[in-house]
């Protein structure tokens, strides 16, 4: 019975002689997240990864090849335009690792805000008729995002290899044991701004059209393009104080042994996903119990 | 066995009537400096402040309801539309919050609101299953158990494998629905999945909803308009009327007070000149049953024909007019529809010319079972529906002493006089026939 998803924990105090497992009540507190029954519905959560993903690419030619093309064509088009026509700089490391490197780990940014992002609007039908953990949807889409996050990471890896034994030896860093720790925390951004936006959709659409939109501006406040180093100190603030830049740039030193990050600039960066996080979560749990009514 | 399980305490839902909000973040920034600056609202149209403030107004879905259910009793929610049957059923599994009040549930409860939520059309049957089964609340192991028997229910063995957007809609609803039979809630909230599917099926859904509720002692919340399916399989219902439990007790005096047998038969519906009822072609100007002797009722004998006579003025000239009749059983079951142009359909007897008219109907004696009836009242012309009065009056049929006995208590929703040839037959030619047989045979 423990195991049910929908024995639910009572949400408030309970009458004292009678054990009622749940009580629906008007309100619910900012704070009552109810995780332990996020934990519950894990093989739902699976269930929808597993479904986005065979779901996605049936009737498709090249099927989950889409999830490899298309940040290669994103690498290519920069390495072309960014690297060969305007000649930016990329700290010494051939354009083609640069860009990918930047890209693999924005795309899984990027991808988990906007596909979260509007989790009450696409799913408002299944919502209106049954019950289950809310949170559900946005977890599940960051694991399913992490799985092209995967695929791309080692397409990544193979050119690395290519790369090596051709003209670049690799100069791989001890930073590569935070790989875990990067993903993590992009997995965290994503889903705490996605979630953020998604509690403000149900009373603002407006925000959606927006969203696309301001993922491709942040793009140029976080070194996926320009490296920290190749910015004037004048604008350098907006790419040093950000807290994606040094998961970006980490990333890098990584794998391609440039970039500038300190352990503690890390650390405010975890702490701040932890604080969006919980924003998010916040509002979330805030709009979650009526968005049916406005929606 | 009398341990509550639901407890509805005071549960009100308001929601805001018009447009929610402003619905775009410029005009809620707009609004928000407004108030700062003490301006009034920039988007209230001029006069409207003076009516009730836009923001303000309310309308009361739920008001206060109130009502337990016990362990293993099948409760039935009835009401027409608008009754707030489907907001106390939101609230009930958590799709949305009440205003105030509070439910108390004992048990794990799930609801088929709508029967193949979450189906994913790419995905196959088998994958569906899972899908949906997750959704509903079950473990993937719990699902795995019950595969085989789900698919034995829903009849699509064949199809497993295949799409469901390639299924028909019949099949797509008969898998949505075994996988939603064979969850093992504590209580199961089912509302209309029986409006789908043949007939079949539906007897079928019916079985298992009561198979639930008797041998396995589950709770079960019914909501349907189908009165037949709700006096079968419930033993208390609730009645909602806007918003309010209007009545709640034993299944059949519940319904009897929805369909309007409370108020004691009434034989004739005039509605009043000021409120016509109807449109600019054709009003409705009263409706009576009386006996075919002119015995004004409401109760019958069985033996006696009835006059249903309706009355109705045509306003302007008109033609393909028809006029007729449900009439329904105590249950509400449509027991036969008759219309005024029933077996002479041509344009010549459907025209009319403005003045008032009467279509009256004769209900042959010897065709009511004994039991109470009631008419739905209505009249249409090819351009749509002029006016429809649901279960407007009612009567009662009565058994006809002057009969014997046993023929008083026969079944059925009609106890037709039908033709019946009853002879003596000759034992020779009987023992004549079965030899020709043998003959044939050999």
């Amino acid at each position: 019975m423990s195991d049910n998803p929908q024995s639910n924990v009572p949400s408030h105090s309970v009458a004292s002689d009678e054990r009622w497992t749940t009580v629906i009540t008007p309100h619910r507190g900012w704070l009552d997240w109810r995780l332990k029954q996020l934990w519950r519905y894990r093989d739902l959560i699976s269930l929808f990864v597993w479904r986005d993903f065979v779901s996605v690419y049936k009737q498709t030619i090249l099927g989950p090849l889409w999830h490899i093309i298309q940040p290669l064509l994103t690498t290519i088009m920069f390495t072309v335009v960014f690297g060969k026509i305007a000649n930016l700089p990329t700290n010494g490391v051939p354009p083609f690792l640069f860009y990918m490197a930047g890209i693999v780990g924005w795309t899984y940014f990027s991808n988990n805000v906007i596909k979260t992002s509007s989790t009450f609007v696409t799913n408002s039908a299944m919502l209106g008729k049954v019950y289950f953990h809310r949170l559900v949807i946005p977890v599940s889409i960051a694991i399913s995002n992490l799985i092209s996050f995967f695929i791309q990471l080692g397409i990544f890896l193979v050119f690395l290899a290519i790369y090596h034994f051709k003209h670049f030896p690799i100069h791989l860093t001890h930073w590569v044991l935070f790989t875990p720790l990067f993903v993590v925390m992009l997995a965290g951004y994503g889903l705490g701004c996605g979630i953020i936006v998604s509690a403000l959709t149900t009373r603002y659409r407006d925000l959606t059209q927006l969203v696309a939109f301001g993922i491709q501006l942040l793009m140029y406040a976080v070194p996926v393009i320009l490296p920290l180093s190749a910015v004037g100190l004048r604008y350098r603030w907006l790419m040093q104080d950000n807290p994606l830049t040094p998961i970006v740039e980490g990333f890098r030193l990584a794998f391609l042994g440039a970039g500038e990050v300190t352990l503690a600039q890390v650390g405010v960066s975890f702490g701040i996903m932890l604080i969006v996080l919980a924003i998010g979560t916040m509002l979330f749990t805030h709009v979650e119990k009526t968005f049916m009514d406005t929606v | 066995m009398s341990e509550i399980v639901i407890s509805v305490e005071n549960i009100s839902k308001t929601y805001r009537l018009g447009q929610i909000g402003g619905g775009t973040l410029r005009e809620d920034v707009a609004r928000w400096m407004a108030r700062l600056r003490g301006k009034p609202d920039p988007f209230v149209k001029i006069g409207e402040e003076h009516h009730a403030r836009k923001m303000g107004e309310q309308f009361w879905a739920l008001d206060k309801v109130s009502f337990q259910v016990k362990r293993g009793e099948v409760l039935g929610i009835i009401g027409s539309n608008g009754a707030g049957k489907s907001t106390l059923l939101k609230i009930l599994s958590q799709v949305t919050c009440p205003t105030s009040g509070q439910i108390k549930i004992k048990g794990r409860i799930a609801s088929l609101l709508e029967v193949g939520t979450g189906f994913h059309p790419e995905l196959t049957g088998r994958e569906n299953i899972f899908l949906n089964g997750a959704i509903l609340g079950m473990t993937k192991g719990e699902i795995r158990n019950k595969f085989d028997e789900i698919v034995a229910f829903s009849g699509v063995e064949e199809f497993i494998d295949t799409p469901v957007k390639r299924y028909s809609s019949g099949m797509y609803v008969r898998l949505a629905f075994a996988v939603a039979a064979h969850l093992e809630p504590e209580i199961l909230i089912v509302d209309e999945v029986l409006a789908v599917g043949d007939a079949e099926f539906q007897k079928k859904c019916l079985g298992k909803m009561q198979d639930v509720a008797e041998k396995e002692g589950r709770t079960v919340l019914f909501v349907s308009h189908n009165m037949a399916a709700v006096n079968r399989l419930c033993q208390t219902a609730v009645l909602m009327e806007g918003g309010n439990v209007a009545a709640q007790g034993g299944t059949a005096s519940v319904i009897a007070k929805y369909l309007r047998f409370d108020t004691g038969e009434k034989t004739e519906f005039i509605p009043a000149p000021a409120k016509p009822i109807g449109n600019e072609t054709i009003t409705l100007h009263s409706l009576i049953v009386k006996g075919a002797d002119g015995s004004p009722g409401p109760t019958f004998a069985g033996s006696a024909a009835i006059k249903v006579e309706i009355t109705y003025r045509v306003l302007k000239p008109t033609s393909g007019l028809r006029v007729g009749f449900h009439l329904h059983g105590a249950d509400g079951t449509i027991i036969f529809n008759a219309t005024d142009v029933d077996g002479k359909m041509t344009d010549e007897t459907r025209s009319h010319h403005p003045g008032l008219y009467a279509s009256t109907c004769e209900i042959p004696a010897e065709l009511l079972n004994r039991g109470q009836y009631s008419i739905t009242v209505g009249s249409d012309t090819p351009a749509g529906v002029s006016f429809y009065c649901e279960n407007v009056v009612s009567f009662a049929i009565v058994p006809d002493h002057a009969r014997d006995a046993r023929e008083e208590n026969r079944q059925g929703l009609v106890c037709p006089r039908l033709k019946w040839n009853i002879s003596r037959e000759e034992e020779g030619k009987n023992r004549k026939a079965e030899r020709g047989e043998v003959e044939i045979l050999q």
